[in-house]
């Protein structure tokens, strides 16, 4: 099996699912001839022509807006949203028309579109180039939000995404993009969205988290372990909506314990969800108050000052021992 | 070195029938005799399900809608112009347009009563009829996707799309007519202006003369036509899509118009614009003069008339009692279309809200 980055492992899982259906097209500003800022698309123009890989006008609603359009013809647009720091000026076209399109004609119209973007900080990137927002696409129903955290997943991910009935939002930790490679088999490989994968077993304390931040929850989890001689579930969401609940309080109800880590802000976000879902369905297991290992309720500050607020192995290993010690 | 005129750049204005339903006969189009009066009857029946609609909400009997009487010329003598496998996407003031693209009148009754079933659309329309878009001007883009989906299938069909005169202070208009015109995508553009955008009079929504120039920014061919003019709209529309089914992109036509009722029958048009503009565009309403013009053509009467006018007060009629016959919809219909399958909490928020109906049935 090829050893792949993120890039390189989404890049596959776009050029098969470009070569098994011509119904799939991709378009965004750079993704023809530049092969996208982060090189995702690179080679795909050359290989599918610019008909199916269009270089678009600089205008987010308009890829957006025009993808609907695409796929209400029976084509699965693959758009990207350079970041998604520029994606809130088609979030219009998401909340009033992608979204909706089934809903509102009960099945007769539907939308099978995937909005690709990169998210998330850690990469000295300027000013609406390192948020994470996932909260804002997830909280409208009729949308999926789908996040990988490694080569493998993503490229079984996207694949998801792009034979789903329905809108997805793919968003692409970029801090992942290039930071490791994993083995992605060449055979077709797809993971089911809406289910999160239990990424190692434990029965002390079940730790949540996805996209980027796994890196940092897995290690910190593994730290605490040898620390304390205990033994962590980690939960990688992988969809944050649908969001799994049932693995989540399949997990807590055995653990008694939880914490949950994200990039994002802490208020109104995928942990708070998290919390609430634990709340109706597993509340009198809990041995400890649920914790939330997040973003501050900040503008995300330049890079210069960016780290501290992002979580760390070290403020998510606190964390834990304060949900361990509780 | 000095500045030179690098472009110059015009607009054509269209009229054919006047105002007294004479016609220029030196630009008199050739259209045959039974679509004309294919044209006439959907502009009628459009008329009068439009004033029994309005009774029918102020009875109670049915919800908020906008009305589209004055603008019938446009969207009827779109759709009557438009292929079997043209695409229509409209916004919500096209009733008579709808009909012709093979939708029902109780589609559109339901639907201003509420029911999410209205848009469930007779097989008549061939699928490519999109349900009334109520925000403005989103839908302009996903008529832009649908061209370039036509274009990238081969297809020799196109897209026609409308707006009225506010959707073009959207920035989703303008994005719409740049991909559109870039990727040359097969559609047909059609701004029916008539002169309000609920209390904003057209000469506060844009400083530009006409609404057709915008079109020149895209170097799309753009016209301004007398929208209560049936021949001048047939013209216009006919001459776009012929461009679009050649490959050669899309055109923008403003179609100049007037709301002689309110925006919806939750707006009161006192406020804001005097009686006396209304009188006049009633003078100038797109009915009367296609009628004199039929009959100085020897295709109408008195005895048609009211063969006609008979037929539609039955076939609306037919229409309201089928509407009203049913009134058992699904309360929880809307669970079944969030997504192409379902996900557990959905489910377990489906069987809640099922178990709450029975708790306030029995509440009852």
């Amino acid at each position: 099996m090829p050893k792949l980055n993120m890039v390189q492992a989404i890049n596959l899982g776009l050029k098969q699912e470009m070569t098994a259906d011509d119904s799939v097209v991709i378009l965004g500003e750079d993704v023809g001839v530049d092969g996208g800022v982060f090189r995702v698309t690179d080679g795909l123009i050359d290989e599918f022509g610019e008909a199916r890989v269009i270089d678009t006008p600089l205008a987010e609603s308009g890829i957006v807006g025009t993808s609907i359009g695409m796929a209400l013809a029976g084509l699965k647009p693959v758009a990207e949203m350079q970041f998604s720091g520029f994606s809130y000026l088609m979030f219009h076209q998401w909340e009033s028309q992608a979204t909706r399109f089934r809903s509102r004609s009960q099945g007769q119209f539907t939308v099978p579109l995937v909005i690709r973007m990169p998210y998330g900080g850690g990469v000295r990137a300027m000013e609406h180039h390192s948020e994470s927002r996932e909260a804002i696409y997830a909280h409208t129903p009729g949308g999926k939000v789908v996040i990988p955290s490694t080569p493998r997943n993503a490229r079984a991910l996207i694949v998801a995404a792009i034979r789903d009935p329905d809108p997805v939002v793919f968003m692409e930790p970029k801090h992942s993009y290039r930071a490791f490679k994993e083995e992605v088999p060449e055979a077709e490989e797809v993971l089911p969205i809406g289910k999160a994968q239990v990424v190692k077993e434990g029965g002390d304390l079940t730790l949540v988290s996805f996209g980027a931040m796994m890196r940092p929850t897995r290690k910190a989890a593994a730290e605490i372990e040898e620390q304390r001689g205990i033994t962590i579930e980690v939960i990688d969401l992988l969809s944050i909506s649908p969001l799994d609940s049932d693995t989540i309080v399949e997990s807590v109800s055995k653990t008694g314990r939880c914490a949950i880590v994200q990039e994002a802000p802490r208020s109104f976000g995928v942990a708070s969800e998290i919390i609430a879902r634990i709340n109706d369905r597993a509340l009198l297991y809990l041995e400890a108050p649920v914790k939330r290992i997040t973003g501050y309720d900040v503008i995300t500050p330049y890079f210069g000052r960016e780290k501290p607020y992002m979580p760390t192995v070290g403020r998510i290993k606190r964390g834990l021992i304060e949900t361990l010690d509780f | 070195m000095s500045y030179q005129e690098t472009h110059q750049f015009s607009v054509p204005t269209l009229q054919i029938l006047d105002e007294q339903g004479a016609v220029d006969p030196k630009l008199e189009p050739d259209i045959d005799a039974e679509k004309l009066l294919e044209i006439y009857r959907y502009m009628c029946l459009a008329r009068v399900a439009d004033e029994r609609m309005l009774k029918l909400q102020r009875q109670g009997r049915m919800g908020t809608f906008g009305p589209s009487s004055g603008q019938e010329a446009i969207s009827v003598t779109a759709a009557c112009a438009m292929g079997k496998d043209d695409w229509f996407v409209g916004a919500f003031r096209e009733l008579g347009g709808r009909l012709v693209r093979g939708e029902d009148i109780v589609n559109e009754l339901v639907f201003y009563n509420g029911f999410e079933e209205g848009n469930v659309f007779p097989e008549a329309t061939g699928g490519r009829l999109l349900p009334i878009n109520i925000v403005i001007g989103t839908q302009l883009l996903q008529a832009t996707g649908l061209g370039y989906a036509m274009k990238y299938r081969g297809e020799d069909s196109a897209v026609v799309a409308f707006m009225g005169d506010g959707a073009t202070s959207q920035g989703d208009f303008h994005e719409a007519l740049n991909f559109a015109a870039v990727w040359k995508a097969p559609v047909v553009f059609i701004s029916q202006n008539n002169q309000w955008a609920i209390s904003v009079p057209r000469d506060k929504q844009t400083n530009s003369r006409t609404l057709a120039q915008k079109g020149i920014a895209y170097d799309m061919p753009c016209i301004q036509v007398d929208g209560n003019d049936v021949l001048a709209v047939h013209e216009a529309v006919t001459e776009a899509l012929e461009r679009a089914y050649r490959g050669e992109g899309p055109t923008f036509i403003e179609a100049v118009t007037y709301r002689l009722m309110m925006h919806t029958t939750a707006d009161d048009p006192r406020k804001y614009r005097p009686e006396e503009e209304e009188k006049l565009w009633w003078e100038k309403e797109p009915l009367i003069r296609f009628r004199k013009y039929l009959e100085d053509k020897g295709l109408w009467d008195e005895t048609k008339e009211a063969a006609l006018a008979e037929e539609i007060r039955q076939e609306v009629d037919t229409a309201v009692q089928r509407f009203e016959s049913v009134t058992d919809y699904p309360l929880d219909e809307p669970f079944a279309h969030v997504y192409g399958e379902s996900h557990p909490e959905l489910e377990r928020q489906h069987q809640e809200f099922l178990a709450e109906l029975r708790e306030e049935a029995d509440d009852a």
